[in-house]
């Protein structure tokens, strides 16, 4: 199992690597979006639960683009026949692909993070940090796994462009809704106050019930 | 034991039957070819075979594992070449045969063997959208071959290629090749060449079966008027 997870990450990396067809697109969306809001907002910085809202809304929104291109390459190319004519434990591709997408989020996050900092956010994000890294891996992984669970179900589909966000957006609102609470006292002025522990339970509840259900259901979705 | 048991078998897409009542014995390492229009549903056959698709009727053994209970025992062990060549163009011809390898758990040499064999070593560090449709059936080739199946499934495997390239890849697909083979084919003086055993299909259901010494090429010029 860790050998086939391990070749197909690679697969999935160096594809990524040529194309450059989602982490460049996710960042460069997200950056847009909190220029739109700066304008849009009519305000030079943000603080608390309005920043905490926006960020989450835009990674939300990015990781959409990550969510619809995830199996594209292997529906158009042949690439899931070829996997499933392998001798392999099918919960593999499960476990690469959203390991993909969570290094697509970290990797985009890496941008899109400071440059909330730099063009929306009042207080500094230093102090915050380390909490805020902690809230963003329990939401990434949250949308790792349910955004794997959906496109894989879109993409056999004609309207694959149009249900991938449509099945997601609901099962998502949830981690957005965690992650915003748990973020609000990190990006609140003054001195940041610690995250509410209820919360990042909330989000690590979330994703181990998600877990399940996607390892339970995803044999079912690549058999014909 | 045969190595293809299949009885009364039957497919549809939505309402559409694709297969109806097919029924076919092959022995190990006999070669069948499958001839018969387009839609008649040859490569829903070899899609049924290659355990991708589900047998909605009828009974399916291939070497020996029922379908689609057992299909788990026959993968690994039966080698596809279908229109698609099941690889990633932006990867290139060395790393798509290295990705299929680890997948088959077979050693790295292999791939270099099998890239040897369709001669494509020279070329085997370009991303596959850089080569010809011939140098990609190729490599196509090497990846169905690559974890040395018992049963070949190969739809029209000689589509693309040039006559040298004909037969660079007879000794891994061809009749020498050593292996059970179902081949789907228009060309009835090339495939009644190489069957032992011949199935012509007309809108799904058998028009045609028998010993390849029985049928005359007229016989499969007519499944397609």
């Amino acid at each position: 199992m860790r050998r086939t997870v391990a070749a197909l990450l690679r697969k999935e990396l160096l594809v990524e690597l040529r194309t450059l067809e989602s982490v460049p697109g996710m960042s460069l969306f997200a950056v847009t979006t909190f220029v739109v809001f700066h304008f849009a907002l009519n305000r030079n910085s943000v603080d608390g639960d309005l920043a905490a809202g926006i960020l989450w809304v835009t990674l939300l929104f990015a990781a959409i683009l990550g969510i619809n291109r995830l199996f594209v390459a292997d529906a158009d190319q042949g690439g899931f026949d070829a996997f499933l004519l392998a001798p392999v434990d099918r919960s593999a591709m499960l476990i690469a692909k959203a390991l993909t997408l969570m290094a697509y989020l970290l990797a985009f996050e890496i941008v899109a993070v400071p440059a909330f900092g730099l063009l929306l956010l009042g207080p500094s994000l230093g102090a915050a940090m380390p909490d805020l890294l902690l809230v963003l891996l329990l939401g990434d992984l949250g949308v790792a796994v349910i955004g794997t669970l959906v496109a894989a179900l879109a993409v056999q589909t004609r309207a694959r462009d149009l249900l991938g966000p449509l099945l997601a957006l609901p099962l998502l609102v949830p981690i957005v809704i965690g992650g915003a609470r748990a973020s609000s006292p990190l990006l609140a002025l003054g001195h940041p106050t610690a995250v509410p522990g209820r919360w990042l339970l909330t989000l690590g509840l979330y994703d181990l019930v998600f877990g399940l259900i996607a390892y339970a259901l995803f044999d079912f979705l690549l058999e014909d | 034991m045969p190595a293809l048991e299949v009885e009364g078998l039957a497919r549809h897409f939505g309402e559409r039957e694709a297969l109806s009542g097919v029924s076919l014995t092959l022995a190990e390492r006999q070669t069948l070819v499958v001839f018969g229009p387009n839609g008649a549903g040859k490569s829903t056959l070899l899609r049924i075979l290659a355990t991708l698709l589900r047998p909605h009727a009828g009974s399916v053994k291939v070497l020996g594992s029922s379908l689609p209970d057992e299909a788990w025992a026959a993968r690994g062990r039966l080698g596809l070449l279908g229109h698609e060549p099941l690889l990633y163009r932006e990867l290139t011809a060395q790393e798509n045969l290295r990705f299929h390898a680890r997948l088959h758990d077979v050693g790295e040499e292999r791939v270099a063997e099998a890239l040897e064999a369709v001669a494509i070593s020279t070329r085997a560090a370009e991303p596959l959208r850089n080569l010809s449709r011939g140098m990609v059936q190729r490599v196509a080739v090497a990846r169905a071959v690559l974890h040395e199946p018992e049963l070949l499934l190969l739809d029209e495997p000689y589509s693309n290629l040039d006559p040298a390239a004909i037969e660079l890849v007879e000794p891994l697909i061809g009749p020498s090749c050593g292996r059970t083979r179902v081949i789907c084919s228009h060309d009835p003086g090339g495939g009644l060449a190489e069957a032992d055993a011949v199935l012509g299909l007309r809108n799904g259901r058998v028009a045609l079966a028998a010993n390849a010494n029985e049928v005359q090429p007229s016989q499969i010029a007519e499944l397609y008027r």
